[in-house]
Formats: structure tokens, sequence, C-alpha cells
């Protein structure tokens, strides 16, 4: 058909080149086109003269050097005779590990903030504005360097440290707290956990295909299917357990997990810093949801804690959700402010690469694409959310 | 008098004790608070040292060391700028404030918003450049505290404004490659921390010069937040540009305005006034986000701040030293903030 | 002016085609309006009406046929695009006011930008325009100040200040309270005795008695009748039409 038509059109006339408005726009994008073609020949020349005359070789052979360079918190096993590829990549490890722990605190905390908001309770919703308005009104840098002074200059030494739970240390050298021992049921544990979280599933389609129509199943049993199974295996291999605590020795700790000044630093500033914003979406989120929706669900009959549960949320998500997105791709990219106290994420540890090696260009594009691709990684698997939102409005 | 009590009382009742749970909640807190606030007035106000000479004096006295910004104040707000001319930063403080008082009053009409914000800044770089009229010449390097700031935040988003213009038309263009080129640019410095693009852009700059032409630090970082901020401002304006009707093109259209006439007349005007809360939002982020610079090496407040704090004598004055520079960047941020919201109930009701 | 200039039709269309997709939007339409002609296009929604008028000052491009105004053919000639919509104005069913100026600034925003009026001279114009539709007390207010037929008298008046020689009226008082019909209608009906050619997408049958010296009634994308008034009333050819007519003069 499109072929059919596109032999049925036939020519309008001939303008002059310079007023046909297809040539006139094809011209216009050769020309931007071009002048930036150019811009980036004249870039490229002066890069290439300067890098010679500096004598810079460029390219990404450095990457297979010894790194010679200790990293204070890894995640995956590093020592300095690792090569740059490997710091980098733990580098990387290190802002996924702050970027996911900092979205999870900071979304629970926000949640948090944004009900106090929109509580009926004067003295709470004010105290959650204060909250609000201190924290969005300053750099997020100075409140890292807050945060960060008062874990290293105020906190006590490991042998007063404060215990603010049983088992957990606060001090000058981090924070340090217990961890489980590795038992091999646990293996088995994590199996019955993917079965339980299958049967919820599985239940879950099953009332919405078979039970259609008819009043649903009270929510619990669904969630009860998902922490039973572990639990009965955890109960059947005889309950093996055994905490790693940790203890205070003369100078220090052992045993137990810690996490350091900095890090704790930095993940305190993020997660409080972008509450605050998480706060408002939330309540934003409510607040658009018209009040004829909680009205109506109050004539029909519901409990304000059901009209919030099952009219007000499910409308909200759809509003806070694409916002939401935006502060966690500002947290992710937040957390490269780490360098100013020198946790070492992957800009910290990129940048200590351009001091070693001089590779300016090729650290700082890798650096930048691996940002890129984290934001759009985000961005894809929310947007992949909001699309099943949306659809199962309808 | 007893009208006022029963009103407070009864206010009392329906804001703070209108349910069991609510009642219990306001206890609560209002314990927490005092537990917290009095130790605090007495650290902030009661136990106070304004006169101490070092942080252990403040220590022995067991309050706030006040008396760290008092020996510092000059040096917090200017930096290293000469002390005998520090004058002119503080004509350029003054300069920028009344600046900020005429545009939030609107009491000057936008079109002449922009000249007076040029002339201000001119105004404010041949201050602090000094070099004629008898001022000593002072290096940019020197430019520091509270005035390099504001001029960043400024200039930035002055320099930041024309090119986001073009890139938001760009993106709304009918011409694909425009649209790509623009779409990629805005996309890449929006997925890139700011303070990635800040290192990517010292670094590159200089190398993508012609050899010979060196551009100074604080021009370099100027440049590269312009560049940057003007990816957000984009889709600010681009959302006021989706959000004018179609029938506003088609009139412009019928009326046979040309493409520049329909944009410059019609359209931006409606977009832009459509989009100023916003556009402050953005402002507000930017001026917060000028404090990374101070990871680059240049003075800005928030470094002037921490090399204060390096004086070994007032080191554990840094939560007093923080909170001083907290302050003032409050002080910018939620002015700003309180126009835009005040302006965005203004624009909801008037609109329609 | 020469006989062959007065015999030439002002606007005419010849076996316009347009497709959205796979859909024929107009097809084989045909059309030609004399100089002062007056012609008034009535037939169901999706008719292709509006697309056919929108087109006569490219607002919307045809794929196969010629359009002519004024002589000048409509091709992705820019200069003449651009000259043709300076012949032709256009009233919209939504009235498309510029919100941002008042009302003399939405009158003499073209004059001075597009035909370069002085000022003084465009002021001079739109106030004399202004009062042909009968507001011209409301020159300094804004337009969502105005009445939704006050709105679009404005809107008439715009168009006027261009000192069109055809004007375009796209369903002008579908979007208006019924008491406010009248007073833009009015406004119409003098243009139309002034000698203005004149096309007009309408569902107000009693206006198109009295105004249009043409009919044509469109359905599907095609012309299926074109006739002088009294014929197109009493004696329509067409079944189709017979049905369109039978409907909308019943209510």
């Amino acid at each position: 058909m499109a072929h059919d038509r596109s032999r049925r059109r036939r020519d309008l006339g001939r303008p002059a080149p310079w007023n046909d408005a297809r040539l006139r726009s094809l011209g216009l994008q050769a020309a931007v086109f071009i002048l930036l073609l150019a811009l980036a020949a004249y870039l490229a020349g002066n890069a290439a003269a300067n890098l010679s005359r500096q004598g810079i070789a460029t390219g990404f052979d450095f990457l297979g050097r010894e790194a010679s360079f200790a990293i204070a918190t890894t995640l995956i096993r590093y020592s300095p005779a690792d090569s740059y590829a490997r710091a980098l990549l733990v580098g990387l490890l290190n802002t996924l590990l702050v970027s996911a722990l900092g979205i999870a605190l900071a979304t629970l905390l926000g949640l948090a903030v944004g009900l106090a908001r929109l509580s009926r309770n004067w003295l709470l919703s004010r105290l959650a504005l204060v909250y609000v308005e201190l924290l969005r009104n300053t750099p997020l840098l100075l409140q890292i360097f807050l945060w960060w002074d008062l874990l290293r200059l105020a906190a006590p030494p490991p042998r007063t440290a404060w215990r603010p739970l049983p088992g957990v240390f606060v001090s000058v050298r981090g924070v340090y707290f217990p961890v489980p021992v590795y038992q091999p049921l646990y293996l088995w544990m994590g199996v019955a956990l993917a079965g339980g979280v299958a049967a919820a599933t599985g239940l879950r389609v099953w009332v919405r295909r078979a039970r259609a129509g008819r009043p649903p199943l009270p929510a619990w049993i669904g969630f009860a299917l998902v922490p039973l199974p572990p639990l009965a295996v955890f109960l059947a291999g005889g309950a093996p357990h055994l905490l790693d605590v940790p203890h205070v020795t003369r100078f220090d700790f052992s045993g137990g997990q810690s996490i350091t000044p900095e890090f704790a630093a930095l993940l305190a500033a993020l997660v409080a810093y972008t509450a605050a914003f998480i706060g408002e979406i939330v309540r934003g989120g409510i607040l658009a949801v018209s009040r004829g929706q909680s009205e109506a669900a109050a004539a029909l009959g519901l409990t304000r804690g059901q009209a919030l549960r099952l009219v007000v949320l499910p409308q909200a998500i759809r509003v806070i959700v694409p916002p939401l997105t935006s502060e966690y791709l500002n947290l992710a990219k937040n957390s490269s402010l780490a360098i100013a106290v020198g946790f070492p994420e992957l800009f910290a540890v990129t940048d200590t690469i351009a001091n070693q090696t001089g590779q300016s260009i090729e650290t700082m594009t890798l650096v930048a694409s691996a940002y890129l691709a984290i934001s759009l990684t985000i961005s894809l698997l929310m947007n992949l959310y909001n699309r099943s939102a949306a659809l199962v409005e309808r | 008098m007893s009208v006022g009590l029963t009103r407070a009382l009864r206010w009392t009742r329906a804001n703070l004790f209108n349910t069991p749970l609510n009642g219990t909640l306001t206890v609560v807190i209002a314990f927490l608070l005092l537990r917290f606030l009095s130790p605090m007035i007495d650290w902030a106000v009661l136990r106070a040292s304004l006169s101490a000479r070092d942080d252990r004096a403040c220590a022995a006295v067991g309050g706030a060391c006040w008396a760290f910004i008092r020996d510092w104040f000059r040096f917090l707000i200017f930096g290293r700028y000469p002390y005998a001319q520090q004058w002119r930063p503080a004509i350029v403080l003054v300069i920028f404030v009344a600046l900020l008082l005429a545009s939030f009053s609107r009491r000057l009409p936008a079109r002449r918003l922009a000249p007076a914000w040029l002339g201000g800044l001119g105004a404010v770089a041949l201050l602090m450049r000094g070099g004629v009229l008898g001022m000593p010449y002072v290096e940019t390097g020197l430019w520091n505290g509270l005035p390099l700031t504001l001029i960043l935040a400024a200039g930035g988003l002055g320099a930041s404004f024309p090119l986001a213009l073009l890139l938001a038309l760009g993106r709304r263009s009918s011409l694909p490659a425009l649209r790509v080129i623009c779409t990629c640019y805005i996309e890449a410095a929006r997925g890139i921390p700011f303070i990635a693009w800040l290192f990517l852009m010292l670094v590159l700059l200089p190398l993508f010069l012609p050899p010979g032409l060196v551009i100074a630090k604080l021009w370099r970082a100027e440049i590269a937040f312009a560049l940057f901020i003007a990816a957000y401002l984009a889709e600010v304006v681009r959302g006021g540009l989706q959000a004018i009707p179609r029938g506003q093109y088609e009139a412009a259209d019928a009326l046979g305005l040309g493409y520049a006439q329909k944009t410059l007349r019609v359209i931006l005007p409606q977009a832009l006034a459509l989009t100023i809360p916003a556009q402050v939002n953005t402002f507000i982020g930017a001026f917060k986000d000028t404090a990374l610079i101070s990871i680059i090496g240049l003075f800005d407040v928030l470094q002037d701040t921490n090399t204060a704090l390096n004086d070994p004598a007032w080191r554990m004055a840094y939560v007093e030293g923080y909170l001083f520079t907290g302050v003032i960047y409050f002080a910018f941020c939620y002015s700003m903030s309180l126009y835009s919201r005040g302006l965005e109930r203004h624009l909801g009701q008037g609109r329609r | 002016m020469g006989s062959g200039v007065q015999d030439r039709p002002m606007i005419e269309l010849r076996h316009v085609y347009k497709w959205f997709g796979a859909q024929a939007v107009l097809s084989d339409v045909s059309l030609a309006v004399a100089r002062g002609g007056r012609v008034v296009v009535c037939g169901p929604s999706g008719a292709g009406k509006s697309t056919m008028i929108r087109c006569i000052n490219r607002l919307e491009d045809h794929q196969q046929g010629e359009i002519f105004v004024d002589g000048m053919e409509l091709t992705a000639d820019v200069k003449q695009i651009e000259a043709i919509r300076r012949e032709v104005g256009m009233v919209f069913q939504q009235f498309n006011l510029f919100p941002h100026l008042t009302v003399l600034e939405n009158l003499t925003l073209a004059p001075i930008r597009v035909r370069r009026m002085s000022r003084r001279e465009a002021e001079d114009l739109a106030m004399l325009h202004l009062e042909r539709v009968r507001i011209p007390e409301q020159a300094g207010k804004y337009p969502a100040q105005l009445s939704g037929g006050q709105q679009q008298r404005v809107a008439i008046a715009r168009a006027l200040c261009m000192k069109p020689q055809v004007m375009l009226f796209d369903e002008p008082t579908s979007a208006l309270d019924p008491e406010m019909i009248k007073e833009v209608l009015d406004v119409m009906l003098e243009l139309a005795q002034s000698g203005m050619t004149m096309i007009c997408v309408t569902h107000e049958m009693g206006f198109a008695r009295e105004m249009a010296d043409m009919l044509v009634f469109m359905d599907r994308g095609e012309v299926i009748e074109t006739a002088p008034p009294d014929l197109f009333f009493t004696a329509p050819r067409n079944e189709r039409t017979r049905l369109f007519l039978g409907q909308i003069l019943r209510r």
C-alpha cells in the first residue's frame, strides 16, 4: 500500500531548490552535521598535537598493568598486585553496593518522611517539614563532610564505642556488626526460599485465573508461603546457627563485619539527603490522587487504612514512580562524591588510576560510560516496572 | 483572653490529640524533642564560647565554639582575596543580593531582567578583577568564598540558558539529525555525575584547545558547569514546549509567521513562563552543585570552611563551621524555593 | 483589474488526495471558489471537511492533486507557502488566541512581523477591526478575561488584520455556548456581505442558507454534492445528502 502510494504521489511543481521545504531541511541537517564533524576534527587535531607534545601514549593497554595500590573496601578478592582492570571492577562493585543499599534505605526513610508530612499530627508533620527543608536546601557535599567528621572525630575510640544495639559498635574505626557464620544448610534454605517464592507466585496466578469474580484469598496466605519453607528446613536441620560477633581487643575489634567511617558517612549522607526528596515525591503522589477518590472510598464504607491501601496508594504509585526513578538515578550519580572522603568507589578508584598513569582521557571516558550504563539500567528497570503497574490497571 | 485560651485548647485537641494514637505520638515526640532540644540550646547558646582562643578552651566550657566563626569570619566569606581589598567582593555580594531581590519581586519586567543581570555580572567581574580605577589587579585564583560560589552559579546559569533553549528546540525539531544530536547530548550529560563531568572537562578542555591557549581553572569550571546545567534546563524547557497546545503553532502558521517569529513571539514566551517554578528548582540544584568545585581545588565557600578547619587550633569546631556554611547555602536555596512555590500557586490560580 | 483575473477562481482544488496511513482522508476532492464566493462545507464528523480547508493554507499537506490559491500553486516551495498564508486568514474552532498577549497585541503581531507595518499603523488597523467585530473596549485585556464569543470575534479580527483575500472558518461556533453563537455568526454575515471570499465548515444550517452562495456536502473524504442553497436544501440529489439533512434539520 505504502509502495503504491509513493508511486501515486507526483512531483508538485518545481520550486527553486533553496525554497523547497524538503531540500531545505536536508540542507540544514547536512550543514549541522558537517559543522559538528569539522568541530570534532579540529578538537581531535588539537588533542593529538597536545598529546604528542606531552609525550602521552593513548590507548587502553594500561588496564592490564599492575595497579600497585591498596583498596580498603572490596567485595571481591583484590590485592595491589592485581591489574588496573580489576581495581576498576572493585570500584564499580563498591558503587553498586552503595547505590543499592542507599536506594533501599532511602526509599524506606523517604516513605516514612512522606507519610509523616501527611500526618494529621501537627507536631509530626512540622518535624518532617523541618527535616525536608533543612536537607533539601543544603549541598550534599557539605552534609557528607559533616557526617564524616562526626564519624571520625566525634566517635569514641574502640574501647568506649557506642553500642546502639547489642553486638553493634560505632567507633572511630567505623561500624562493626555481627554476621551469621555460613552453614551448609543455608544453601538448602535458599533453595526452599526460591520454592516458596515460586509457590506464592503460582498461587497468585491461579487465584487470578480460577477464582476470578470470587472474593480474593486473604493476602497473608501468599506472604506466608515465602518464609515458611526455609524456616521448616532450618528447624528440620537442627537449627544450626553461629553468629560472628565482633568483640573489643586492646585497640581494635576482631570478628564480625565492619564498614569504614568513609563508607558509613557516605551512605548516611546519601540516604538522609535522598530521603528528603523521596518524602516530597511520596507526599505529592498521594496528594495528587484527588480527594474525590478518598471520599468515594469512604462512602463505600472502607476504613481510612483500607482506602489508603486499596484506593489511594495504587493510583499514587503511578504518579510516584517516574520522579522516584530520577531520584534513584541521582543517588547513584551522587555516590561519586565519595571521592571527597576517600571511599574507593568507581570514581575515586578511577581518579587514583588517572593520577598514576596519566591516562586521563581513557579513564574518564571509561567512568563516564560506566555511569551512563548504570543510569540507563536503572531507567530501564523502572520503565519496565512502570509498564507493569500501568497494565495491571486494565 | 479566655476566648483565646479556648481557641488554643480546641486547636490543640484537633491537631495534636484527635485520636488516641495521635495523642500518644504527640507525647512521645514532645518528650524526645525536649530530650534533644534542651542540650542543643545548652550547647548552641548557654555554654557557647564567643571569645575562646581555640577548640580546647571551648571544649572545657562544653558548648559551641562560635569563636571559630568570629576568628575566621572574613576568610570563610572571602577566602584568600587580599585582605585590604575585601571591600570589593563585599560590594559584589550586595550586587548579587540586589539582583536576586529585584528578580524575585516581579517589579522588574522580564525583558529588563537579562540586561540587568548582564550588567551586574560585568560590574562583578570588573570589581573582582580590578586593574582599573586604581583598584589593584587580583588574579582569578584568589576569587574565593561566597562571591566565587555566586559567580559560578549566576554565570553558569546565564551562559547555560541560550544553550538550553537551543537544545530543547533541537530535541523537539522536525529535523531528525538535529533531534538525535540534541537528545544524545542531553542524555549523556544527565547520565554522568557532575563531579565526573567536571573532571572530564577540566582534563579535556586544555587538551582540545590549540596549544598555547590557556584558560584559567575558574573559567574552565564555569564552562563545564554551564554545559552541564544546560542539559537539565533543556529538559525543563522541553516540558514547557510540550505543554503548548498544537493550536498555538497552527494559529501562528496560519498568520504567516515564520519559524523564528513563531518560536520567539508565540511559543517560547509561553513555554518559559509556564516552567518558571521548574527553572527555579533547577537553579537551586545548580547552586548546591557549585559546592563540588571545592573537590577540584577551587576555593568556594565550602572549601574556605574546609581550609579554616585545617587550623589545628580549631580542628574540632567542624560542626560550627559546617553549620555556618550550611546556613549561607540554606538562606539562598530556601528563599529561592519559597519564591518558586509562591509563583506556582500564583500560576495555578491565574491561568484558567 | 483585467477580466482574466476576475474569471480565475480564487481557490481551486483539483483531484486532491490525502492519506493517513492506509486510510484516505481526502479522495479526489475538486472544488472551485470564485472571487467573492461564499462556500459552506458540511457533512458528518470525520468526513474530511477540516482536513480539506487545512490543506488550503498548508497546515496539512496533500499528497496528490493540485491546489491553487489566487493562481499560486501550493507546493513544497517555502516562499510560495508564506505568500499564500499571508493571503488566507483562518479562524479555528478553539479560537487559538495567544494567551500571553493582550487582544491588541494578538491583532498587531502578524501585521508588524509579517507585513512589516509600523506599530502605529498596525494598531490603527487593529482598532478598526475590533470596532468591526464590536469589541473595541476589550483591546487591553488578555484572552482569558473574555467570553468564548468575544474570543472568537477577536480571532476573526486577528485574521482580518492581515488583509486576507480569503477567510477560512473551521467550525467557528462548535466550541461556543449556545447564547454566544449568534454574536459570532452576525459578524461572519457582515463579513460575507462585504464581499470577502469565504469557506466555512459549520453545522449551522440556518446560517448556511442565509450566507452561502454554494453548499458542499462531504462524506468519507469525498465531495458528494455541490449546489446553491435553495437547491441543496429543497432538492438534494444524493441519497446520503438527504439522509444527513434529515438528521441535522430534525434537531
